[in-house]
Order: C-alpha cells, then sequence, then structure tokens
C-alpha cells in the first residue's frame, strides 16, 4: 500500500523541478510554460491523494477546475508568445530586457 | 434523488454582468467600424446598472449563501462591488479617448474588462478556496490579453509575457497552499476551514502552516508587495497607459477582498502566524517602494513604485488583526483606487494626437496649458503623499492607529518614515506641473479634452478634497459592511 506521504512527496518533487525549471532557465519561453503546467499538475496530484484518502470527492473536482483552467491559460500563453515572436524573432528569455529600472 | 434548484437571486450581479459581456461580445461582431462606440455604452450601461442593482437590493441582516456554499451574499461584497463597478466604468471613460487616438479601440477591449469585472466580484463575493481561484483566473486571464493587446508595440507583448509567467507562478504557489488546507481540513468551504482550524488545538500542524505560507506567497504575488512586486513595474509600463490604468484600479480593491476573505474569515485563528509574514511584507513594501521611486524617470513606473509602497500601508491594517483595522485597511484601499484612477487618468487624458506621457518630465509646464488639470493632478499627489485635508492623510492616519493600538509602534514609525520619503517625488511631480517650463515638443500641441471625461476627472479631484475634509462617512459605511 503506498501511503499518503509517498503521493505528498511526488507532489513536492514536480513542484521543485517546476519552479527549478522557470528560474534556472535561461534559453527559451516554451520551457517556462512548460514548467509551469508542471507545477499546476503537481498540485492536482496532491488534491486526488487528499481526495482518496480522506474519502471526499471536492478535491477531484477542484482538479477539473484546474485542468481546465490551465488549458485556458497555456492557450493564452501561447498566443502572447506568438505575438512576442513575431516582434523579435527570438523567444530567448535573456533577451527580453527592454523593460528595466 | 431530488433536485433542488439553486437560490440564484444573491448572484443576479455577477449573472447580469456575464449575460452581459456575452452580449457585447456578439454585437460587437457585427458592428462596423465607426459604430463602435455602441460597445462602448453597452459596457458602460452594464457596469453603471449592476452598480444600482447593488445599491437597490436592499440591505440584508445577515449573509446568505448560495451555490451550494461556494458563494456569499454580504454587505462586505455588495459595498466592494459597488465600488468596483463605478470604479471600472470611469476606467472605460478616461481610456475611450486614448484608445481611438492609438487604434485600440476595439471590442475585445471591453469584453475583456468585462470579464475582468466580473472574475473580480466571484473573488470578493468566494466563499470557498475554489470559488476564489476561479475568481482570480478569470480576472488574470483577462488581464493577459488586455496587456497584449497592442500587438505592434514591443513592449507590451514583452510586459504580457513578464506578467503572464509570474502570474501562473503565482496561482501555483496559491494552489499548492490551497490543496494543502484542503488536506488538513478535508473541505474548501471557508466556514468548515474555520471551524476546522480554530478546534485543532496545536497550532504547530506542520501541513497547516505549510499550506499558510504559501497562500500568503500566493496572495502577495497578486496583491504586488515586495519582495514579490518584480512584475509591477514592467507592466505598468509596458502596457499601453489605458491597460494600467484598468489593473493598478479595481483589482486592488479585489485583491483586498481576497486577503480579508481567506486570512481572515478562513484562517482567523492563526492570526499569530500570518501577521509575523505580513509585517515583514509590509515593511518591505513600504520601504524599497517608496526609495525605488525615487529613482525613476518614468512616470508610470514611478506610479508602479507607489503602488507597491500603498500595498505595505493597507497590509498594515490587516496585520492588526482588529475590526478598526480591517476597516481602516478597506478605507484605505478604495481612497487609494480614487487616487491611482486620478493620476493614471490625467497621465491617459494628457497622452493625445502621438504624444505620449512617458516621463514626468513631459508634464512639465502642465500649468500653464491646462490649469485645471494641473490642479487636480497636484491635488493627486499630495493626497498620495498624505498631506494634510487631502484623504490620503487621514487614510495612512487610520492604518497608523490600528497599528499603534496593538502596540506596534515602532512598525507605525517605519511607515510615517517611508511616507516622509515618498513625499519627495510625489511633490517632484507637482514642482515639473507649476515651477517648469512647458517641453518644446508640446508647445503646440492642443489640448482635446471631451466634455464627460472632464467632468468625472474633475469630480474625482474634487472628491479626494471633499473626503478629506469630511472622511467619517465613508469610514462609517466601511466599518459597517465589515461588521457581520
Amino acid at each position: 500500500m503506498i501511503a499518503l506521504t509517498d503521493y505528498l512527496m511526488l507532489g513536492v518533487i514536480l513542484f521543485c523541478i517546476g519552479m527549478a525549471g522557470i528560474f534556472l532557465n535561461r534559453k527559451n519561453v516554451i520551457t517556462m510554460l512548460m514548467s509551469i503546467e508542471l507545477i499546476l499538475l503537481s498540485v492536482n496530484f496532491n488534491f486526488i491523494a487528499f481526495s482518496r484518502f480522506l474519502n471526499d470527492s471536492v478535491g477531484q473536482v477542484f482538479v477539473f477546475f484546474i485542468l481546465t483552467v490551465a488549458a485556458a491559460e497555456s492557450a493564452i500563453g501561447l498566443a502572447i508568445l506568438v505575438v512576442l515572436f513575431r516582434q523579435r524573432r527570438t523567444i530567448n528569455v535573456t533577451d527580453f530586457n527592454t523593460l528595466k529600472g | 434523488m431530488k433536485f433542488v434548484a439553486p437560490d440564484l437571486m444573491p448572484v443576479l450581479p455577477e449573472l447580469f454582468v456575464l449575460t452581459m459581456s456575452c452580449i457585447v461580445l456578439v454585437v460587437d461582431m457585427f458592428l462596423e467600424r465607426q459604430q463602435r462606440y455602441i460597445t462602448y455604452w453597452l459596457t458602460q450601461l452594464t457596469l453603471l446598472s449592476v452598480a444600482i442593482l447593488i445599491l437597490s437590493t436592499p440591505a440584508v441582516q445577515e449573509s446568505k449563501l448560495a451555490m451550494f456554499g461556494h458563494y456569499i451574499k454580504d454587505t462586505l461584497g455588495d459595498t466592494l462591488k459597488f465600488f468596483i463597478c463605478i470604479v471600472s466604468a470611469t476606467v472605460f471613460l478616461y481610456s475611450r479617448d486614448y484608445l481611438k487616438n492609438n487604434e485600440l479601440f476595439r471590442g475585445e477591449y471591453f469584453v475583456l474588462g468585462l470579464f475582468g469585472v466580473l472574475g473580480m466580484m466571484v473573488m470578493v463575493s468566494a466563499h470557498s478556496l475554489l470559488s476564489i481561484y476561479l475568481g482570480l483566473e478569470l480576472l488574470s486571464l483577462s488581464l493577459y490579453a488586455m496587456i497584449a493587446l497592442n500587438r505592434d508595440s514591443p513592449t507590451a507583448a514583452e510586459a504580457a509575457i513578464k506578467y503572464f509567467v509570474l502570474g501562473s507562478l503565482a496561482s501555483g504557489i496559491l494552489l499548492y497552499g490551497i490543496s494543502m488546507i484542503y488536506g488538513v481540513t478535508g473541505s474548501v468551504d471557508l466556514q468548515v476551514v474555520a471551524a476546522v482550524v480554530s478546534g485543532k488545538h496545536d497550532h504547530d500542524d506542520l501541513m497547516l502552516v505549510f499550506g499558510l505560507v504559501f497562500l500568503v506567497v500566493g496572495l502577495a504575488f497578486k496583491l504586488g508587495s515586495v519582495p514579490f512586486h518584480m512584475w509591477i513595474p514592467d507592466v505598468y509600463q509596458g502596457a499601453p497607459t489605458s491597460v494600467a490604468l484598468y489593473i493598478s484600479s479595481a483589482p486592488k480593491l479585489a485583491a483586498f477582498a481576497l486577503i480579508i476573505r481567506v486570512l481572515v474569515y478562513g484562517l482567523g485563528s492563526l492570526q499569530g502566524d500570518w501577521q509575523q509574514m505580513l509585517i515583514i511584507l509590509s515593511i518591505l513594501s513600504m520601504m524599497l517602494g517608496n526609495l525605488a521611486a525615487i529613482a525613476q524617470t518614468n512616470i508610470k513606473r514611478m506610479l508602479a513604485y507607489s503602488t507597491i509602497s500603498h500595498t505595505g500601508f493597507l497590509l498594515l491594517g490587516i496585520l492588526s488583526g482588529t475590526l478598526e483595522g480591517y476597516s481602516a485597511s478597506m478605507f484605505y484601499s478604495i481612497i487609494y483606487v480614487l487616487m491611482v484612477v486620478g493620476a493614471f487618468g490625467v497621465v491617459t487624458i494628457l497622452s493625445q494626437s502621438g504624444l505620449e506621457i512617458e516621463n514626468i518630465r513631459d508634464l512639465s509646464g502642465l500649468h500653464h496649458r491646462d490649469p485645471w488639470l494641473a490642479f487636480i493632478m497636484m491635488t493627486v499627489m499630495m493626497s498620495m503623499a498624505g498631506i494634510p485635508c487631502m484623504v490620503g492623510f487621514y487614510a495612512k492616519l487610520a492604518v497608523l492607529q490600528a497599528v499603534i493600538n496593538i502596540g506596534l509602534i515602532w512598525l507605525a514609525l517605519i511607515g510615517v518614515i517611508s511616507s516622509v520619503i515618498g513625499a519627495f517625488y510625489y511633490l517632484r511631480v507637482v514642482k515639473f506641473i507649476y515651477f517648469d517650463e512647458i517641453e518644446h515638443l508640446r508647445r503646440k500641441q492642443s489640448l482635446e479634452i471631451s466634455r464627460d471625461v472632464k467632468f468625472v476627472i474633475s469630480a474625482n479631484g474634487l472628491l479626494i478634497i471633499f473626503l478629506g475634509l469630511y472622511p467619517t462617512a465613508l469610514m462609517t459605511w466601511c466599518t459597517a459592511s465589515l461588521l457581520d
């Protein structure tokens, strides 16, 4: 039997990978979008695990909502990326530095 | 199993906004370019009728739950929703001519704006962590798209992607906190969460504190307090001025409601824990916001740092944990929105005929070009600096008093010191307006301001002075709406 803590540990690991992907990544914005997705999935993992061990369905319903919102979110993110690529011809993170101060 | 139709009456304002935004979206499809003003007027009609709808419903003595406990109708929600609608209507009015001049007068701006308002209303009335998340996302997604609306501007797209990445990260962190709270309490309903948390005897429950930390970080990101403020200056500077006007105003009211709902109503018994976190956030915000604003030459960036320092003051009232403090914070947030709408409003109105107001220097000699607008800008700046007679002074006084009353005199001192530092850059704007020569480029530019815009911006400026002399009525209103 896999214990609740094991699921939570997996969630933490996924969350940390996502975080690292955002902060250590100096190359590509697409990687950032993937990292954000990973963070949301780690949250989903938590919810499902809690829902299973608490015998309560609210957690699973919450996951449905998160999945839907995440889909909308990445659609908007990619749309912004397309606009940005049209102007700059690059999606390199270090090139986005016109706003400073 | 019996099907029970949900009581939809409490949700009427939200349903109205939702229906109207869909109607505006469809109507806009069939309009010609010259008929776009219909979209604008439909939007204004929606916002004003919702404001009237909220005011006209008789004040209920006790709060009412709807949507299976995910939604609450109470006086706090009604008051904030009223202000959100009025402020957003004002924002659309100020930005109308700017949008026309910059080829941005499109239906999307208004539809996204309305959906943002809907998101804010859901946040304000949320009674479960689920509806809080959904309202927040509805607002954020609309904002991401609005910032990138000007596809030809190189800064707008960059600001949008920065805001998008940091905003989604914040949502992720907030959600992680919510999942922890759900794991501990077994519910997302704020009432149940509050009951379970206060029933726990050992407040050192690791998972609960863990969840709380993530929640506070997520909220601080959304509110924009130091050290989670990096997106604010970039977004304000990069976005079209009218969008910066929108972002800086009504969402702050919603963010205030969000903090009250989550930290006070939901996790009120953990006050000792979140108070310390909020103290750190507020000290850093007040100091860093005011110090960094001094170095700015871009007016939108300066206003962004001033926003950061104001969120620090806003947190002072909340962290005091008393009714007096909460109402002082609510008063502060309403007054802040009034001031920032005035400041960004003047900047938006003045950005005419291809000449944007980008730098503070661009305002120089405004007194000779339009004395009345110059006077309003001076009022707003003095109020933000907290000079007596203006309402900003009273708002600062109220939050500082709340902090002193719980014995944190040193914190109040830090607040006063940072506000004195802040006075420098606000008064510098006044100096440019009144004592400097008009820039060569702008000497020939004639200002054309529509009559309705002029009327509302005058009312905005005069309200700041009027409320500075008679703040009691609004303060009583704030206290009364927080009572139940």
